[in-house]
């Protein structure tokens, strides 16, 4: 380790980096969705809601999670309620 | 009772399927079995090299299968292990001229004469790729850590439980300690929990490994080699035996010198 990383904040291991990458590919791979797939799908998600829910289409998250070989569609879809409108 | 038949994949090339099958056939024949090795890669034949054997070759896989000589004579015997015996594949040939069912019936024959069969398989996921596994019990999967190598033997994984429901176990190959130490590099915890298989061995990166190809002396014939000593222990394994993981040492200085050397 070069002398001068002792001084630098701890950050991402290369081993953490390859990891996530991999669990990312991974999860992709085995359920045959490419991530422009997955941005279409979160559109159409955001679409479909949007008829009768008040969402924040911003802050929509759509993805892959995986455990062991069983993989997930997980989607979080905030919902812009009354409350958080009148605290604006 | 017949033989076990094991193929040996990758998906990706170049990752140690023959180094492997070389390994394991010796391992397996050291302890005293019955190995035939089946090389199924038509067109690139190159377990005989790695095996020292390249000069003793007379027939080949395909000469078995169109039925010009019977099997036990295209077998070409080790002179180390008289146990252990090769059927090469044909350098001539491509792919196109093996069909399953002829990879089934060889290795089922193989299997009436042997303890275990095996099978090194070709690169890829194609034709010469379902061949090689059709007749499998069992599939050693071998891939480095890299995440291509990781990536194709998860394709390879999922293609054997769609289709085949072959069981499968992992070989990793090619492990550097010292960067594992670092974390600069996967380690075979990160894949098999990535992978979600059985692990039956990891393989340190040794230097030997090149210069055991170069002469055609596997390391599992060499004493002072960790891989030859994995080796052996996977070999172990896939006779039952419940062997401890060797753990991983980083090279020695004096190693490092004699690695350098060579």
């Amino acid at each position: 380790m070069p002398l001068m990383d002792l001084f630098r904040h701890p950050r991402e291991s290369e081993k953490d980096i390859v990891t996530q990458r991999l669990r990312l590919i991974l999860a992709h791979d085995r359920a045959n969705v490419s991530p422009g797939m997955l941005e279409m799908l979160k559109d159409e998600i955001i679409e479909v809601i949007s008829k009768h829910l008040q969402i924040d289409p911003g802050n929509v998250d759509v993805k892959f999670t995986e455990d062991q070989r069983e993989a997930r569609l997980v989607a979080d879809i905030p919902l812009n309620t009354d409350r958080k409108a009148r605290k604006k | 009772m017949t033989g076990k038949v094991i193929t040996i994949s990758s998906g990706k090339g170049g990752v140690g399927k023959t180094t492997t099958t070389a390994n394991l056939g010796l391992g397996l024949a050291s302890l005293g079995k019955r190995v035939i090795c089946i090389d199924a890669d038509i067109g690139l034949r190159n377990l005989d090299v790695m095996l020292g054997l390249e000069n003793r070759i007379v027939y080949d896989i395909i000469n078995v299968i169109e039925e010009t000589c019977p099997l036990r004579k295209a077998l070409v015997r080790d002179k180390r292990f008289s146990e252990l015996s090769l059927l090469p594949a044909a350098q001539t040939r491509d792919k196109s001229a093996i069909k399953e069912e002829d990879m089934e019936r060889i290795a089922h024959e193989a299997a009436e004469m042997a303890d275990y069969v095996l099978i090194d398989s070709p690169a890829g996921i194609e034709h010469g790729f379902r061949y090689a596994v059709k007749p499998a019990e069992l599939v050693l999967i071998v891939t480095n850590p890299e995440v291509t190598a990781v990536r194709d033997a998860d394709r390879v994984i999922g293609l054997l439980e769609a289709n085949n429901q072959t069981p499968s176990k992992l070989i990793i190959n090619r492990i550097k300690p010292e960067m594992v130490k670092r974390n600069e590099m996967l380690d075979a915890d990160a894949i098999v929990d990535l992978l979600a298989i059985g692990l039956v061995g990891i393989v340190p990166e040794d230097v030997q490994i090149l210069s055991a190809s170069n002469r055609g002396q596997p390391v599992v014939l060499s004493n002072n080699s960790v891989a030859g000593q994995v080796f052996r222990n996977i070999a172990r394994r896939l006779e039952g035996e419940d062997v401890p993981f060797l753990p991983l040492k980083e090279p020695s200085f004096f190693q490092r010198i004699l690695g350098s050397l060579k």
